[in-house]
């Protein structure tokens, strides 16, 4: 198990899109994870309000649900996303950070299956929410 | 009596691709990703040019889903305001100058946003186009395609619902 959830953090760290937009791991358990994006203005969606981009918000989303494919402790390689949809409840408050939680809550020998949600410093009030497939590679 | 001769084609094509670049320009995150837009009279390309921070997998190499995803809700929503804003302009209320000078309208909000992931994003350029298959006063659904060197093999495609701004205020 724990060379799953290294796996899992050395993989997700190695993404250039995903340093790019500052993402950290804030926690990886068997077949979940948790994810940070910090605030900045480079991700700006409505200059007038300076909320960050629902895009921006996405990505993290994206990220945290393949890095909790992966740290499932049945699944044996990498993965792709299949197709994910999003909600999005409600604007960020500018200047807080995201903070996103991914569950794999069920794995076939082909199909991952995910939700996740992503908050910001209010933490009974999510921003967004997700649910995913996800591709299952290797298995034989 | 005589008939207003109409604008030169260059100053009314000036204006549109002035209103539009004050449009996609206001957004940092536009900026951030690199996305430009191509016109072509009403119609909008939206052109994400390869750049390395782009990537999601570095061993493939493919693009990141996220970088996909967004590029796609961002050519959604400039689809979706634009033709809002087309109609707006052609009917004269709307002063593309008020555009240009940074008195831009609000953008419609995201209620939704579905994604298949059709093949890997290669490390190349990528394209897409909006479809805004209803605008209403409040709700629009927007089907968005995106593809890379093959126009008939999208390589992403998505569906949105979007809050439309309001217009009174």
């Amino acid at each position: 198990m724990i060379d799953k959830v290294k796996t899992a953090r050395q993989f997700t760290e190695a993404i250039p899109h995903a340093k790019a937009l500052g993402m950290k791991f804030t926690d990886i358990g068997s077949g979940t994870a948790e994810m940070r994006m910090p605030y900045d203005e480079r991700f700006i969606g409505d200059p007038e309000t300076r909320v960050i981009h629902g895009g921006a918000v996405y990505a993290l989303l994206d990220t945290t649900c393949g890095a909790a494919v992966i740290a499932h402790p049945s699944n044996p390689g990498a993965t792709a996303t299949i197709g994910l949809r999003i909600d999005y409840m409600r604007a960020a408050t500018p200047g807080q950070a995201i903070r996103t939680r991914a569950t794999c809550y069920h794995l076939t020998r082909t199909v991952a299956f995910v939700r996740a949600e992503a908050l910001d410093d209010d933490d009974t009030n999510p921003v967004a929410t997700a649910t995913g497939t996800f591709t299952v590679e290797g298995v034989k | 009596m005589s008939r207003k001769r109409p604008e030169p084609v260059q100053v009314v094509k000036q204006r549109r691709d002035d209103a539009l670049a004050a449009l996609v320009h206001g957004v940092p995150y536009i900026q951030f990703l690199g996305i430009e837009f191509d016109r072509r009279g009403d119609e909008l390309t939206g052109i994400l040019p390869y750049d390395d921070k782009l990537i999601g997998n570095p061993l493939l190499p493919a693009l990141h889903g996220g970088a996909t995803s967004a590029f796609l809700e961002v050519t959604a929503v400039i689809g979706l305001s634009w033709a809002v804003l087309w109609e707006e302009l052609e009917r004269g209320e709307l002063d593309p100058d008020e555009l240009i000078a940074g008195h831009l309208p609000r953008l419609p909000k995201t209620i939704d946003f579905t994604v298949d992931y059709l093949r890997s994003g290669l490390p190349r350029d990528a394209y897409a186009r909006a479809r805004v298959n209803r605008s209403g006063r409040r709700y629009a659904s927007v089907h968005v395609e995106a593809w890379q060197d093959n126009r008939a093999r999208s390589y992403a495609q998505a569906t949105g619902h979007f809050l439309m701004p309001n217009r009174d205020g």
